[in-house]
């Protein structure tokens, strides 16, 4: 199988803002947030890669960075073989019609005073050249297939007038409409009720399938990454402590990162509930992460030579990698 | 066995809005015995964090309780008067909300909002004595002393619940309503407020109410559960019985829907069609309409919530023959 995106040593500093008096007493040091830090990996085609971690790891500014929405601080991102780092504005739209994204909440994402029809055609109006009664049809059509039924009667209607599932239907619509290949799915479901996961999370299944589509499902969840992935990378303070298919990581997970975030997954399963210890602490900041392996201040395992230098990916069988030092 | 701190008995509460009225809560009845912990589930709307405002009468007008009872140690809630209801909350029974940073008073100081709380119920307590006291129930806590004389931007999403938690138990109340007390929180932070609540619980032999729609948390934390759906008990039992062998076909659905991390799943149950509008809800039973195993009697005749077996009710025609 063909990469379909490569990333490599991608970086993303975002500037703290100072007050003056820091300004003016503390030196004009600039101090950054490492929100992405070095992170390399590709996405084959057809291929659902998971981003798991919490928050302020890096996951969703590692799906805005590869949509060229952010600017990386530095590396490169490949689309399909080209170089995609710094293309020009223009040259870029060519990619926006085949790179999509649905974002957590939908109400946030739909314009309240646009009407269901004419959000799902926007992208359309954009990017292709059509009458507006080809336009109709063709979001009549893909509002049948993501399940927006009756779609004439909901064509016009306005956002509010809608349910939670049916809101994010229309943006999953709105964002294949242009018959995109990849999508950038982050946390599509976390706003929803627990029957309408399920619902939306199938209806991602069935529309990989029918639109052959390669997927990036930026989650803090495991058990719906688990669900829905074929490979997942598990991200901390901005880097990728472990990637790895789903039977490697969830069978044999290696960062004691990995498995401290597995065994905390509440199981909703009375007979299995957790013996094992948790880190204590949380994350820690991403201004001043600390040296070496940024896990090791909560790391059972750690040894003095986790915090002299930073563990690189290796591979420790199949296509697993994990960064840490431990055999 | 002692008589149930909090026993419920047929409570409905009503919204009345403009366009009718919303009948959110229908008929619920449990008890809580000393020391347990309770999950009541389901789904937005399903009427779960209303009941939870309605244990210490801090619904909000319009909403009000139209029938029923809820008896605190054979004491109603529902008639008490107001002074009554003030010694009560969070001496009594405390409660955590979803959103602790809502919650805090951004303006105080966390030792501010501790003496005020402990001042509201003794008068003639000093700073001091406040501030001893205060530290002591967050060492509880694993938070560090000093964190008392910060503000609530100071502090992780983390502690901030903690803290809440903190205020709650500061007075010792036997009975700690929890709605949603974990939904902002990441897994390790989450998984860390688990094992703090079955401390709390042992030590000062604490009665839980969790509100939740997270399966998995409520799975972790209680004893029994109670299902809700649409204003009203679908199911109650332990919640080895429930997750076990759900009778109910509502939790049959819920449970299926959910991704379980320790399985091999290749589909996840579905279950079309939305929660029912409570202003005009369906005839016979709520969940009718969504049902995989209706039957002409569910869609005529809504069904009661009828014991079962020991400890396991169930408002199912399935099963009330």
């Amino acid at each position: 199988m063909d990469d379909l995106i490569r990333i490599k040593n991608l970086k993303k500093n975002f500037p703290v803002q100072k007050n003056f008096l820091d300004l003016l007493f503390a030196g004009a040091k600039q101090s950054y947030v490492h929100a992405v830090d070095d992170i390399s990996f590709e996405i084959k085609k057809g291929e659902v890669l998971g981003l798991a971690g919490e928050s302020g790891s890096g996951k969703s500014t590692t799906g805005r960075l590869l949509l060229r929405l952010l600017e990386p601080t530095d590396g490169t991102i490949e689309y399909d073989g080209e170089d995609i780092t710094n293309k020009p504005y223009k040259e870029m739209r060519s990619y926006r019609e085949k790179m999509q994204v649905v974002f957590q909440d939908p109400n946030s994402s739909l314009s309240p005073r646009m009407k269901v029809g004419d959000a799902i055609g926007h992208p359309l109006k954009i990017h292709k050249k059509l009458s507006t009664v080809q336009r109709k049809e063709e979001v009549l059509s893909l509002m049948e297939k993501v399940g927006l039924t009756p779609a004439d009667f909901l064509y016009n209607k306005y956002p509010h007038q809608l349910s939670g599932g049916q809101s994010q239907r229309v943006v999953l619509a709105r964002a294949l409409i242009t018959n995109p290949e990849f999508v950038v799915a982050d946390e599509p479901i976390a706003m929803a009720d627990v029957s309408v996961r399920a619902l939306i999370l199938e209806l991602m299944k069935d529309l990989k399938k029918e639109f052959d589509l390669t997927y990036l499902f930026i989650t803090h969840d495991l058990s719906t990454a688990k669900y829905l992935c074929d490979r997942i990378a598990i991200m901390y303070l901005g880097q990728i402590v472990e990637i790895g298919s789903k039977e490697e990581l969830f069978n044999n997970p290696h960062h004691p990162y990995t498995k401290a975030l597995l065994s905390a997954v509440p199981v909703p399963d009375p007979t299995q509930r957790r013996t094992e210890e948790i880190p204590r602490g949380e994350i820690p900041s991403a201004i001043n992460p600390p040296a070496g392996c940024h896990f090791h201040p909560r790391c059972r395992y750690a040894t003095p030579e986790c915090s002299a230098s930073r563990p690189p990916l290796k591979n420790i069988g199949g296509t697993q990698y994990s960064a840490c030092i431990l055999e | 066995m002692d008589k149930p701190i909090l026993d419920v008995r047929n409570l409905s509460i009503d919204y009345p809005i403009s366009i009718g009225t919303v009948e959110a809560v229908r008929d619920v009845s449990f008890t809580l015995e000393k020391g347990e912990a309770l999950g009541l589930v389901g789904e937005s709307g399903c009427g779960k964090s209303t009941l939870g405002l309605a244990f210490l009468q801090l619904l909000r007008a319009p909403g009000r309780i139209i029938d029923g009872q809820i008896l605190y140690h054979g004491n109603d809630i529902v008639t008490m008067k107001n002074d009554a209801l003030m010694k009560m909350r969070g001496r009594n029974i405390a409660m955590v909300f979803q959103n602790p940073l809502t919650s805090l008073d951004p303006l105080y100081s966390i030792e501010d909002q501790f003496y005020e709380t402990m001042k509201q119920h003794e008068p003639k307590i000093t700073k001091a004595e406040a501030a001893e006291k205060a530290g002591k129930v967050l060492e509880d806590l694993s938070i560090d002393k000093k964190r008392l004389y910060e503000y609530p931007h100071q502090l992780s999403g983390g502690m901030r619940q903690r803290i809440m938690i903190g205020l709650g138990l500061i007075l010792n109340p036997d009975l700690l309503i929890a709605d949603e007390p974990t939904t902002s929180l990441d897994v390790i932070v989450e998984a860390g407020f688990i094992d703090l609540l079955a401390k709390l619980r042992r030590e000062y032999n604490l009665s839980i109410i969790l509100i939740s729609h997270n399966l998995g948390l409520v799975a972790e934390m209680v004893d029994r559960i109670a299902v809700m759906y649409g204003g009203k008990i679908m199911e109650l039992g332990t919640a080895e019985d429930i997750f076990g062998k759900p009778l109910h076909p509502y939790t049959e659905g819920l449970i299926g829907c959910v991704p379980n991390i320790k399985l091999d799943q290749k589909s996840l149950v579905s279950m079309p069609g939305s929660p029912p509008d409570l202003v005009n809800p369906p005839k016979g039973c709520r969940f009718s309409p969504r049902c995989p195993k209706c039957m002409d009697i569910c869609r005529e005749k809504e069904p009661e919530l009828k014991t079962k077996e020991k400890g396991r009710q169930v408002s199912c025609w399935l099963y009330n023959k």
